[in-house]
């Protein structure tokens, strides 16, 4: 007897992808070029972040021809993009068969108060926290992998940091606390109970959780698995740079040796110029993705 | 104290180093090609094994791992570690180590939403094995010198030849350390048979 669509079998696709770095590409032809430069999966999508912040107006899941494209053009995992709370553009893409579904602030949220009851699909989720609160709020919805918001489009990795620290300290906090103090602590956060002691129970958050929204350079990339995140993802900053095919090689190189820091010196050489960067501060508060989905 | 490396270029490299330490052995993550010298046998994780192969040319990892297996130091590859290990690959033009005589095809059962967990007797190391397929491949040919230990509808999803070991799922995503324990036998009785 075959059990499809298992905690085990959905986590572990993400386990696989531990140490990896996972590509934004909008075509075959993107694909190809981060697949040959060795990512561990690709995100199909019919915008990178920082054209969905220039274009404004309602950023929705990708038409389907273009993930098709993707979905034939490599043999990498291919992850999609569904709006916040949207039950059928992510039974859509299950159906088209998509190995993991990012239910993702980068796009307009369908629903203001509910994320996706992701226990119910037998695709794997991934979604996006700025703390242990909101990481354990997705995993109690059944996200079977995590990464940080940061802000996206941007190519300023300030905001992924900020998510990092703040979620591996809140975990280190949880550890060293006594169980009678974890029910005010869940309180406090807004996280479930019963995660919060799983977590402490097993020393770590249950599913990985990679670093993304922000990262322009290899440094960045590897500062990001310094901090403890256990992949990358790269939205704008592969296929927004000069050189794409070289700068991806360049931050797949930096993600597995992090701390071999004259490898990273001499693979930042001649890169050409990263994607222009933004201020924070000057984004209005209302174009901040980061604040999409509690 | 028998010394078993995990390539840690991508992967799963965590799980694997933590049930060899369960199965009584020293565990260490192989990132760089000098490491293979002190270790006495080498798991090559489950992750994505084109990304692995990547990382293992530039690394310049290609004939040394050929090179230890060549030395009769035992190798473990779990899903794409079994790929990397095939002699032979459908639709590929070329393999990786080509280390063993069989034939494999990538993402065999499908992709994720049909990965699954199925319950395999597994010949000299359990009859009730939980095993994890995740976009797994399997063995569809597998010359004489083969030793089949499990298939699953048919298809060969774990086999031995010699000192070398591969399946198709991923015994580090469980905590029955059974299989793990099964190689490092295997190193051990090498290790003996050298020293």
């Amino acid at each position: 007897m075959a059990n499809l669509g298992t905690d085990r079998v959905k986590r572990g696709m993400a386990e696989m992808q531990k140490g990896g770095v996972i590509m934004d590409v909008v075509n075959a032809e993107q694909a190809k070029i981060a697949e040959e430069a060795g990512a561990v999966a690709v995100m199909a999508l019919e915008r990178v972040p920082s054209d969905i912040r220039a274009a404004g107006g309602v950023a929705r899941m990708a038409d389907p021809t273009i993930v098709e494209e993707v979905m034939n053009a490599v043999s990498i995992p291919v992850m999609a993009k569904a709006r916040i709370g949207h039950v059928v553009e992510a039974r859509v893409l299950e159906a088209m068969g998509v190995d993991y579904i990012d239910e993702s602030e980068v796009l307009t949220p369908a629903d203001e108060v509910y994320h996706l009851n992701k226990k119910e699909y037998t695709v794997p989720f991934v979604c996006g926290c700025r703390d242990l609160g909101e990481a354990a709020r997705r995993i109690g919805e059944g996200t079977s992998m995590l990464r940080t918001k940061g802000e996206p489009g941007t190519g300023n990795i300030v905001e992924a940091v900020r998510h990092m620290r703040e979620v591996n300290g809140q975990v280190r906090k949880l550890i060293s606390m006594s169980t009678d103090e974890i029910m005010t602590f869940a309180k406090d956060l807004g996280a479930p109970y019963q995660v919060l002691l799983d977590i402490k129970a097993n020393g770590r958050l249950p599913v990985v959780n990679f670093a993304a929204g922000g990262v322009a350079t290899p440094a960045d990339a590897a500062l990001m698995m310094e901090l403890g995140a256990d992949g990358v993802f790269v939205g704008s900053g592969i296929f927004k740079s000069d050189e794409p095919a070289k700068f991806a090689k360049a931050i797949v190189e930096a993600t597995t040796h992090y701390q071999d820091y004259q490898l990273i010196a001499d693979i930042s050489k001649g890169l050409g110029t990263a994607m222009k960067g933004l201020e924070i501060s000057s984004i209005a508060p209302e174009q901040r993705m980061q604040d999409r989905g509690w | 104290m028998t010394k078993i490396g995990v390539l840690g270029l991508q992967g799963a490299v965590r799980e694997h180093i933590k049930s060899i330490e369960r199965s009584g052995a020293e565990a260490v993550v192989v990132k760089k090609v000098e490491q293979l010298a002190e270790i006495d046998g080498l798991i090559l994780p489950g992750g994505e094994s084109t990304t692995m192969r990547r990382l293992i040319n530039q690394y310049g990892f290609l004939q040394p791992l050929q090179q230890f297996s060549n030395a009769g130091k035992p190798i473990f590859g779990t899903c794409a570690g079994l790929i990397l290990l095939a002699k032979e690959i459908v639709g590929q033009q070329e393999p990786h180590l080509a280390l063993m005589d069989i034939k494999v095809e990538r993402n065999a059962f499908g992709r994720q939403r049909e990965s699954f967990e199925a319950t395999l007797a597994i010949e000299g190391v359990a009859p009730d094995f939980e095993a994890v397929f995740i976009r797994a491949p399997y063995i569809i040919k597998a010359e004489a010198n083969v030793e089949v230990l499990a298939k699953y509808n048919g298809a060969i999803v774990a086999a031995r030849q010699g000192t070398i070991l591969c399946t198709a799922f991923h015994p580090e995503l469980t905590e029955d350390d059974r299989l793990t324990r099964y190689f490092v036998k295997m190193v051990e009785d090498v290790k003996k048979e050298l020293a």
